[in-house]
């Protein structure tokens, strides 16, 4: 087990290393000076000169890649150019936006799918499981910034329940928190539900496959009741896909909200990257995606160890 | 979605028939069937011709002579739907054939030679999926600038470890099979038997894959295009109409329901077609489910 873990470690390590010479060298190619373009057109050579010297724009890029390489491995991102404050700062600012918006998604998608996905298995091939699965399929294909939109446009346009976007903060007190979760709820729904679509569909197979196995029936045969055979011995037997795929949509939804952050207006994660790009703050831009690369190869692990602490089988065959 | 790596492949008459009674495919293959076509016809005829700005008619709601409305500049909306088909299709289209075209001979490559150069094509893949797929097609169209043909390769990219798996999976289920060690004894080489003996036995796998891949490409670009990262104005995108419908959702909702409505179809479509291709071809996989 432990030979398992550190292999799986070191491959961890070498996928961020490679992806850290792939962000920094594309990046360092772009047309585009970042001291020219936060001087402005009209800078006199001198001021340049100078900045580009304090930037360490003068140095030889394997030197800088390499600073930023272990800067990194300190825990040190770097400054922002245009916010002239350190990069890990502003993550962690925007990362009280980003996170709970992922968390209330992906609670609420889990919340959704899994009955979905359970009930659809237990009907399986009754009408109830083919409208289930009906309206999967068409979760599936709603774009959620469209979503979003129609969201917008019921609650916030029409019953004005709920702000049609801007996030002020987390305020102070339980008053503050709702707030803060008024502003988040529209975009958590529009996030949720794709992802719930394919979770559902999901569970449903994982739980179709294992419901077919001798012990359900041994279950089911020693006089349990269905219920208990469903959730006890189905759904557990079930979680190594389910947990697959709820490991991927973390992942995918603290990074992939960029769209929906632009829908809402949300000062999240995505928003800060996109900002970065359009003001070539590239030193931004390269520390938040080896940020979500780390948390995406961290993820990926987790659950791999999940899968040998479940099923001794997998720790030699990979 | 993955798919399995041990099938058996069908024989060919076969097909048909299940694929007809089908139900998921047929309904896929009619819905996909009828957005082409409208993405072709809007080639030789659209209702109304959209770089005629008439701001006299703008943001009208549904009506005979325009059933779907016009938008902020007076252009018919159907007409504009048309014509974006051309570049859904179009985008995801090519970002398919970028992922088929590296990723199948890099799969079928890993299978074939195995060791090294197996391993290094699985880490390999292991960086791409490492990144954040749409944050980082967001980054390519920004730095190399937006455009269909940036939105292309940036959601390319991303195919090509998605089809390098499926071949290698396939293929490594095919190598120790009979079939293939009676053409080594015939003295094949790898190359040979890769094109005559594998491709043709993986090609429902990958047929399945790429309409997947389809549709995801089609969401993709629609997004891309919302941020104003795809196609750019005058020509017309469902994405960017979306964009453009935001600000005026509280006047003018229909401006959003179509272009919206138009997506969702044609992802249905493609995604009821692939599940339909993978119950017809895959008699393993319709056995489980």
């Amino acid at each position: 087990m432990t030979a398992f873990v550190l292999k799986r470690l070191a491959v961890g390590l070498l996928t961020l290393l490679a992806a850290s010479l792939v962000v920094f060298f594309v990046l360092e190619v772009l047309p585009g000076d970042p001291a020219r373009i936060m001087l402005g057109m009209n800078a006199s050579p001198e001021a340049l000169h100078a900045l580009r010297t304090e930037m360490g724009l003068d140095r030889p890029v394997a030197l800088r890649y390499l600073d930023w390489l272990f800067g990194m491995a300190r825990g040190d991102f770097g400054r922002s150019y245009t916010y002239s404050s350190p990069v890990l700062a502003l993550v962690a600012e925007r990362l009280a936006v980003s996170l709970p918006l992922a968390l209330m998604a992906l609670a609420l998608s889990t919340a959704i799918a899994i009955p979905v996905g359970i009930y659809a298995a237990a009907r399986h091939g009754r009408p109830s499981d083919t409208l289930a699965m009906g309206l999967a399929q068409v979760g599936v294909a709603i774009p959620n910034f469209w979503f979003a939109m129609l969201l917008v446009y019921v609650f916030a346009v029409g019953l004005r329940l709920l702000p049609a976007g801007g996030f002020s903060g987390w305020g102070v007190g339980l008053d503050g928190l709702w707030q803060g979760v008024k502003a988040l709820l529209l975009p958590a729904v529009s996030l949720a539900l794709p992802q719930a679509a394919i979770l559902a569909r999901v569970t449903r197979s994982a739980m179709l496959e294992v419901l077919g196995e001798d012990y359900i029936r041994t279950a089911r045969a020693k006089g349990l009741p269905r219920r208990k055979v469903l959730w006890r011995h189905g759904l557990r037997n079930a979680m190594i896909p389910v947990l697959t795929i709820l490991g991927l949509q973390f992942a995918f939804l603290l990074a992939g909200t960029i769209i929906i952050e632009n829908v809402f207006y949300l000062p999240g994660l995505g928003r800060l990257v996109f900002q970065a790009i359009s003001q070539r703050d590239l030193i931004v831009v390269e520390g938040v995606v080896m940020l979500l690369v780390a948390a995406i190869v961290l993820i990926n692990l987790l659950v791999d160890i999940c899968y040998a602490v479940v099923d001794p089988r997998l720790r030699s065959s990979r | 979605m993955s798919l399995d790596s041990t099938f058996t492949p069908v024989p060919e008459r076969h097909v048909l028939a299940k694929a007809l009674a089908n139900r998921s495919f047929l309904v896929g293959l009619v819905i996909t069937g009828l957005v082409a076509a409208m993405a072709l016809v809007s080639f030789f005829w659209t209702p109304y011709d959209i770089t005629r700005l008439a701001v006299a008619e703008r943001m009208q709601g549904l009506s005979l002579a325009h059933p779907f409305g016009t938008d902020h500049m007076g252009r018919d909306i159907l007409s504009m739907i048309m014509i974006g088909a051309r570049n859904s299709i179009a985008v995801a289209i090519v970002a398919v054939g970028i992922g088929m075209g590296l990723g199948v001979p890099l799969g079928a490559l890993a299978a074939a030679r195995g060791g090294w150069a197996d391993e290094a094509l699985m880490r390999v893949n292991d960086v791409v999926f490492a990144f954040p797929a749409l944050l980082t097609a967001v980054m390519i169209t920004a730095i190399f600038g937006p455009g269909a043909v940036n939105a292309i390769i940036a959601i390319g990219i991303f195919n090509v470890p998605v089809f390098a798996r499926v071949a290698r999976a396939g293929a490594l289920s095919l190598w120790p099979r009979e079939f293939v060690l009676a053409a080594r004894a015939a003295g094949k080489g790898a190359v040979l038997i890769t094109v005559e003996h594998i491709l043709p036995n993986i090609a429902s796998l990958l047929l399945v894959q790429g309409t997947i891949q389809f549709a995801l490409g089609i969401l993709a670009e629609a997004g891309l295009s919302y941020l104003g990262l795809g196609a750019q104005p005058p020509m017309p995108s469902w994405g960017r109409m979306l964009f453009d419908a935001q600000t005026r959702m509280a006047v003018a909702p229909h401006l959003a329901l179509f272009p919206g409505l138009a997506i969702v179809i044609t992802v249905l479509g493609l995604n009821l077609l692939g599940d339909g291709l993978r119950d017809v071809l895959d008699p393993r996989i319709r056995r489980e489910r």
